[in-house]
């Protein structure tokens, strides 16, 4: 039974009922309602317990501001915490429930905690819980089961969310009469304009509030101008979309809401979308939010802003009472005694803090039978508990310091109050620009933009329609010829609009004794902090708005404090002595409403949550049982195991067929850049330690990169093509950091040097032959390249057809074995990859992965940059001297002149091999000289790889340690983490082949 | 979300650019001439100024040119777009 | 005025004044104005800032010492991080002095007898490659011998641990190291604590007091020129993390410094959901849930320079599927509030922590990402440094000279992007 639903009238389609329940219990409302509204329809006063003494708490606002009305919607994994009873849309079968309390917020044992409430002053915890010291964890754990609000999903998220990108001319934030009237300008111009609201409906204070524009009602003009918009090609409209953070550069995040009005099921669309949008213009017409008062159990249920009040007798056909009092400073809430009357609220008595209320707007409400005006006077408390019962008035003296005469109760269980209104600066503020406090109208308005934007309307602080409309128009018109469009003439408004007249600013109404002794005054109601809570502050000493709010939680909440905020800021003055808008406001962040993770995360998550990067052998890989290890974005064969066979089994097995007999890898993930150009030579001379003029065409050299801080960078072979052309490899997951490295050198310091640089890591598949039995199988594949041992010596390479198509062979070597990398163009990889695999099934040819190539390579001491190296390796680190060219500058060269990177005690690459052949090293282990001495033991250096080698039937490693080279022989010990030492001697990184005949054969 | 404007290809997205740090570092021509401070200097020290700065972008998923940029590191505003090898605007250090 | 002056906290005291309705306060610090002169001036008064303050009147007797804060003190990266603290470095250098900080964090509520909610509810750090796996092994090693806490876990023992995380995602996480003695503290209280403790040994906080100039004579400094006038003093130490490079040029010296922007988020407060402190440098992420809450989170800087505080959105974006790629039950959770810092960056992720060419004149600066955790330590050998004139033991390696000499200790592994 809807009982508070009146008979008539509000936006709600009264056609097709809704059922939902509410903490277990089912009720109805109608589409076009807000859960807010379904449920003060429904007679639901108390639906939440507040934060921190667990006082009833009921509906207070009718938007984004309410801050007490946090539901939890749904159950299971769908279930939303915290959701603003106020801005859900209801539909069929919504599950809502109370938080925070228990069992209900009728009945809250919690509310226990409301006897201890003098030891929970602002700030209490700084002040205790610090003995014994080993006990905060323990206090911590109750602490947080009683702070939260609702609870988090407990399964992944059934929905599904989306980006998109959008740029416009003239991005227009709030659909109410001043953003209508900007769009209509700004679209007539042909600008690409967005028109953007929070609300399910368009139209703002029209939706709430009488107006007479132009000849016609409100609604009429509402409703004829959004069908304007829409017929403008250029226009677009978008309801359910809030504009959340204004960023640099006129970058705007919005979040719509494309599905949470619809029943739970509909999936075939996004839950809701982020829109990231570049405007070049923007005009926030993003309106004003009513300011609450701050006075005597302020919170109790039934006491409501004065506009939202009206927004439920209008918009929803809702009455939130019977029996009203209206407090106010202003006039806007004497329009908001009128909608009560008219919607048969009996409105007892109107409370306004000014002497001598003036207008036709209070006229008016004179008028009516039986509302008494009672001037110069406040409410300064509130009776009853889990609902107003009445309201204590008395008269307030000129300086609003203290009650100057006696009070009187008046009954009631509804209490409509009215602060004024405080523009909604938060866009404006976000973009960078200040909004300074006009100490006149009590409130902030927008200062000098510092982007491209401008506000209109009530959030510019103009309150009144006519003057909201025109400068919307003006606004509209001059945003589209700022974008670089032509606006037509400057369009005025005809409104008949009843003159308002000026508000008397109060902030604290003063209570019967000082603060600290009063009943709580509530400044921020999400919170709980009250007005004693930020005098305590000011009184501790705190004088920064910023160190107040962090001290007391002032703004805090989810709502961040769009009620509380802007009287925390004026008691906090009237407490330092200060001007009102002397403290100022703490920063308005970036989001206005919360937004949803899931829709900034869009669809970049699971498979899609970086690129996968496969080979194009990589079918034939997954065919074949490969395991994967994950390169960076690749995705590389790890090892392939066969039935019955773990991990080192099957490792063993690779190194042994490519030591003994011939295996093949894919080594397409290398990066590789051609390299081009009559410089290129000179180019490479710079960017490699070692020399490349003098290579001669058709042979490749290894080659070391560093950075200009003398480090190790990257490595790899690169092959002369010709004079002016080489074929460069690089480490895989350095590719493109070395292609943008080379890139910047050229263009930034050589620019001279004629070369040009070409990613072809992708275009060319590379297939590695590996094994004394190698040369056969490549025989078998290819005719027209000669494969004899001194014709296609060792680092040279050749161009010929391989399985019959065309290919670059290079006879280099990660193994140390006779080895060729066949390198084609990727499209053909799988075929040659199979023609491989057919040519050398008769030598057993064995698939390996990256596990037996580093064993393989780490058998002969060949370091990988990134596993050996760490950023802090130098070349002779290394031992690779050799490679450092004396003839010529390169990059990093003059760093290993200085004093740390030729000290004798820096750390060396060397092998170790430890006492028990078949304890393999686990890679990581710290290195020291005596492992019985007291912590901190003084490390020597560290095991960078370490296997089992099968060919060499032992374990192997290699580490990095202080001065090892001088260290041949000496006995190391790596302590590990389960408190066995393990026994090594230094040895050289080469453990295999040292001379290098086989890579030769 | 910068607005960049590459002077090859236009304005575009921050997200098409890449950010290289402090512009007209030039590399000393004769290393070994240079002190071990004086080689730090150019390696590690930075003028880091709070107002205009004179830095590099490159359009990486563009054109993938190095330019640079006149910004101003308070507002970040661009205040000059200019090529490598162009003369640096005449800007106003002061904020 | 003394310690003992100062009403003590506790239950008890916290009781007694609420029979007088908390009217008794006393002021957690106090206001003075500026003198014309002091021993020390420390500029910056963010949580090193009063650290080094505290520990300058504590553990060496000088407090005739002066903050200058040109905003409000801990209102810079203090007040804007998310506040996780271990030891868990892996450079000797580096481990000792965040472990020296860590002993102090162990006792520092009760030290300052102010609450900073130091919840040491323990740290991981993913691993999602084999060679994470080996760099986080390293590490812990490292850490073992060096007497910090550590312990190496598999991919399964972490699902074990955190029945909430998805361990089988796009990089699928293979193992962690965890800090057991890591966890979070309360941004704010560890400022206000400090500066309550420094107050109380009779350092003269000053808000409101931007420095302008530093003073040299010769080569050795003799005061500041502020917006309040010249106040002289033989030694300053300089503390203004973000804006380091523009205090050095006052001085006419340059730093390997730059300063980016830091952003961080929380969401919506959620009843307890996750208990411990996650981080992942690999997939540029890390959470945990405060006393109130909201689940904090942050990433790594923006890659241009800037003073603003403020970034870039599409970091939030991606640091956002990080976590609920690890965290898919976080998807239908909100953000509530984003904001940024301004964070000095040195080339190797070591801060700077020395004399400088300038007599008199000392620098603590270059912190990155990862200052909050190091502030009693930072302070503790900083104080030492601007007393005895010579670094301790603890702080000698992060000079200025690194830069010239080469060496650098290169923390990019464990400081990275996450903290």
């Amino acid at each position: 039974m809807q009982i508070r639903r009146l008979p008539s009238g509000g936006r709600i389609d009264r056609e097709t009922p809704l059922t939902f329940s509410f903490n277990g219990r089912a009720y109805t409302g109608y589409t076009g309602d807000t859960l807010a509204s379904a449920l003060l329809a429904n007679g639901i006063g108390v639906l939440a317990r507040s934060f921190k003494y667990h006082r009833p708490r009921g509906i207070v606002g009718s938007g984004a501001e309410e801050p007490n009305a946090l539901l939890q919607l749904g159950r299971g994994g769908s279930t939303l915490p915290n959701q603003r009873a106020t801005q859900v849309e209801l539909h069929d079968g919504l599950v809502a429930e109370s938080v925070n309390c228990w069992p209900s917020p009728q009945f809250d044992v919690a509310a226990v905690t409301g006897l201890f409430a003098k030891l929970l002053p602002a700030g209490f915890y700084y002040k205790t819980f610090m003995w014994p010291q080993r006990w905060w964890h323990t206090y911590e754990r109750f602490i947080r089961r009683a702070a939260g609000l609702g609870h988090c999903p407990r399964a992944p998220d059934p929905n599904y969310y989306e980006k998109t990108n959008a740029s416009c001319d003239v991005l227009v934030v709030g659909a109410g009469p001043a953003g209508i009237a900007a769009a209509l300008a700004a679209g007539k111009s042909g600008a690409r304009v967005l028109l953007v609201d929070e609300q399910s409906e368009l139209g703002g204070s029209l939706l709430f509030r009488d107006a007479q524009i132009g000849g016609d009602s409100g609604d009429v003009w509402l409703q004829d101008s959004l069908a304007v918009l829409r017929d403008t090609p250029e226009v677009t409209l978008l309801p359910r979309t809030t504009v959340f953070g204004y960023y640099s550069h006129n970058w705007l995040g919005m979040l719509e809401r494309v599905t949470d009005h619809l029943p739970d099921g509909d999936r075939s669309q996004p839950r809701q979308r982020l829109w990231r949008v570049r405007a070049r213009q923007v005009i926030l017409a993003t309106g004003a939010i009513e300011r609450p008062l701050v006075f005597c159990n302020n919170d109790r249920p039934g006491v409501m802003l004065a506009s939202a009040v009206s927004t439920y007798i209008k918009r929803y056909a809702v009455r939130p009472g019977t029996r009203a009092v209206v407090f106010t400073n202003n006039d806007s809430a004497y329009l908001s005694a009128l909608d009560m009357q008219q919607a048969g609220v009996a409105v007892t008595a109107v409370v306004d803090a000014r002497d001598n209320p003036q207008g036709p707007i209070i006229d008016a409400v004179n008028a009516q039978q039986g509302i008494e005006i009672i001037r110069g006077a406040v409410v300064h408390d509130v009776l009853g508990h889990k609902r107003v019962h009445g309201v204590k008035v008395a008269p307030l003296d000129a300086a609003a310091a203290a009650l100057s005469g006696s009070s009187r109760a008046l009954d009631c269980d509804l209490l409509a109050v009215s602060g004024g209104w405080n523009p909604t600066v938060h866009l404006h503020a976000q973009s960078g620009a200040r909004a300074v406090f006009n100490e006149q109208r009590g409130c902030f308005v927008p200062g000098q933009p510092v982007q491209s934007e401008r506000s209109v309307g009530a959030c510019s602080g103009e309150f009144a329609l006519k003057p909201s409309l025109d400068a919307g128009a003006a606004a509209g018109a001059d945003a589209a010829r700022e974008a670089g469009f032509k606006p037509g003439r400057k369009r005025t408004y005809k409104v008949q609009d009843a003159e308002q007249g000026p508000a008397r600013l109060v902030w604290r109404i003063p209570a019967r004794t000082r603060v600290s002794r009063a009943a709580k005054q509530f400044v921020d109601l999400q919170n709980d902090t009250t007005a004693a809570d930020l005098e305590l502050a000011v009184r501790e000493g705190f004088r920064s708005i910023e160190h107040i709010k962090r001290y007391t939680a002032l703004g805090f909440g989810t709502d961040q404090g769009k009620l509380g905020n802007i009287n925390g800021m004026a008691i906090v003055a009237a407490a330092l002595g200060e001007n009102t808008g002397g403290p100022g406001t703490t920063t308005f962040r970036p989001a206005y409403t919360p937004v949803t993770f899931g829709a900034i995360v869009g669809r970049e998550i699971g498979d899609r949550f970086a690129p996968i990067r496969k080979t194009a052998m990589h079918p034939w890989h997954e065919a074949h049982g490969a395991e994967f290890e994950d390169v960076g974005q690749w995705k590389r064969p790890w090892f392939y195991p066969q039935p019955g066979e773990d991990m080192r089994q099957a490792v063993n097995r690779e190194c042994l067929a490519a030591r003994n007999d011939v295996a093949i890898m894919d080594g397409s993930t290398l990066g590789k850049i051609d390299v081009r150009g009559p410089d290129a030579a000179e180019f490479l001379n710079r960017v490699y330690t070692n020399g490349w003029s003098k290579l001669a065409v058709g042979r490749c050299r290894y080659g070391l990169m560093l950075g200009e801080d003398g480090m190790v960078m990257d490595d790899g072979v690169s092959a002369r093509l010709a004079e002016d052309r080489f074929y460069m490899t690089t480490t895989t997951g350095g590719a493109a950091a070395v292609l943008g490295w080379m890139e910047r050198w050229l263009q930034t310091e050589w620019p001279h040097l004629k070369v040009h640089f070409t990613s072809v890591t992708d275009q060319w598949a590379t297939i590695g032959v590996v094994g004394p039995k190698s040369r056969e199988v490549l025989g078998k594949l290819c005719s027209d390249i000669d494969f004899d041992r001194d014709s296609f010596p060792f680092m040279s390479f050749r161009e010929g057809t391989v399985a019959g198509v065309g290919a670059r062979v290079f006879r280099i070597s990660f193994s140390g074995e006779l080895a060729y990398e066949i390198n084609v163009p990727a499209n053909y990889g799988q075929s040659v990859w199979q023609a491989a695999m057919a040519a050398g099934a008769e030598f057993d040819i064995t698939p390996y992965g990256t596990e037996a190539m580093h064993v393989l390579r780490a058998e002969k001491g060949f370091v990988i940059v990134g596993q050996d190296t760490d950023g802090s390796m130098t070349p002779a680190d290394l031992g690779m001297d050799w490679i450092l060219s004396r003839q010529k500058d390169y990059i990093g060269r003059r760093s290993l002149a200085r004093s740390d990177c030729v000290r004798a005690d820096r750390k060396q690459l060397v092998g170790l091999l430890t006492e028990q052949p078949d304890q393999v090293l686990p890679e990581g282990a710290q290195l020291v000289d005596d492992a019985q001495v007291t912590r901190p033991v003084p490390m020597i250096g560290h095991v960078t790889s370490s296997y089992f080698s099968a060919c060499l039937q032992r374990s192997i490693a290699l580490a990095v340690v202080k001065g090892g080279r001088q260290r041949t022989g000496d006995t190391v010990r790596a302590p590990l983490a389960d408190g066995s030492v393990v026994q090594a001697t230094i040895v050289s990184p080469v453990f295999y082949d040292p001379e290098g005949d086989r890579q030769h054969a | 979300m910068l607005h960049i404007e590459c002077p090859w290809c236009g304005p575009r997205d921050q997200s098409e650019f890449s950010y290289g740090g402090e512009a007209h570092i030039v590399r000393p021509t004769d290393p070994d001439a240079l002190s071990d401070e004086q080689w730090a200097d150019y390696l590690f020290m930075r003028a880091n100024p709070k107002g205009k700065h004179r830095e590099q972008w490159c359009h990486s998923a563009g054109c993938r040119r190095w330019f640079n940029v006149v910004r101003d590191t308070v507002s970040y505003e661009i205040v000059a777009v200019y090529r490598v090898g162009e003369t640096p605007p005449e800007v106003d250090d002061a904020d | 005025m003394t310690q003992s002056r100062r009403t003590k906290y506790s239950i008890f005291s916290l009781a007694r004044n609420a029979f007088s309705h908390h009217e008794n306060w006393q002021v957690v610090w106090r206001s003075p104005p500026p003198q014309k002169s002091y021993d020390v001036i420390v500029v910056g008064g963010g949580g090193h800032g009063l650290a080094t303050a505290y520990y300058l009147a504590k553990e060496h007797g000088i407090s005739n010492v002066a903050v200058l804060e040109k905003g409000w003190i801990g209102g810079g990266n203090t007040g804007r991080n998310t506040t996780i603290v271990r030891s868990n470095y892996l450079w000797d250098e580096a481990a000792l002095l965040y472990e020296k900080s860590m002993q102090l964090w162990e006792g520092l509520s009760q030290d300052l007898n102010y609450n900073v909610m130091f919840s040491q509810r323990g740290v991981y750090n993913l691993g999602h490659s084999l060679q994470d796996m080996r760099d986080i092994a390293r590490r812990v090693n490292a850490n073992r011998l060096n007497g910090i806490d550590g312990e190496l876990l598999s991919g399964t023992q972490v699902k074990e641990r955190i029945p909430i995380i998805n361990i089988a995602c796009r990089y699928p996480v293979l193992g962690a190291s965890f800090q057991a003695r890591g966890g979070v503290a309360r941004h704010d209280a560890v400022a206000w604590g400090f500066a309550r403790a420094a107050d109380a040994r009779g350092v003269d906080i000053i808000q409101n007091c931007e420095v302008t100039g530093i003073r040299r004579e010769g080569d050795k400094v003799t005061g500041v020129e502020t917006e309040r006038g010249f106040i002289a003093a033989p030694k300053i130490a300089v503390v203004t993390a973000g804006h380091s490079s523009v205090l050095a040029e006052m001085a006419g010296l340059r730093l390997p410094i730059e300063s980016h922007p830091l952003q961080a988020l929380v969401s919506e407060p959620l009843k307890p959901v996750l208990d411990t402190v996650v981080m992942s440098n690999a997939v540029h992420g890390y959470v945990s849930q405060s006393d109130k809450g909201e689940l904090v989170i942050g990433s790594g800087i923006d890659s241009f320079t800037g003073y603003g505080q403020r970034g870039s959105f599409s970091i939030i974006e991606d640091n956002l599927a990080a976590i609920v790629e690890l965290f898919p039950i976080f998807s239908r959770v909100r953000m509530l509030r984003q904001w940024g810092g301004i964070v000095d960056t040195c080339p190797d992720a070591c801060p700077i922590v020395a004399k400088t060419s300038v007599r008199g004149l000392y620098f603590n600066c270059g912190w990155g990402t990862g200052g909050f955790k190091a502030t009693p330590g930072s302070g503790w050998v900083f104080a030492h440094t601007v007393a005895r004139d010579e670094p301790h033991a603890l702080n000698a390696a992060f000079d200025i000279e690194r830069f010239v000499s080469g060496a650098l200790i290169d923390e990019h592994g464990a400081a990275g992007v996450a903290h």
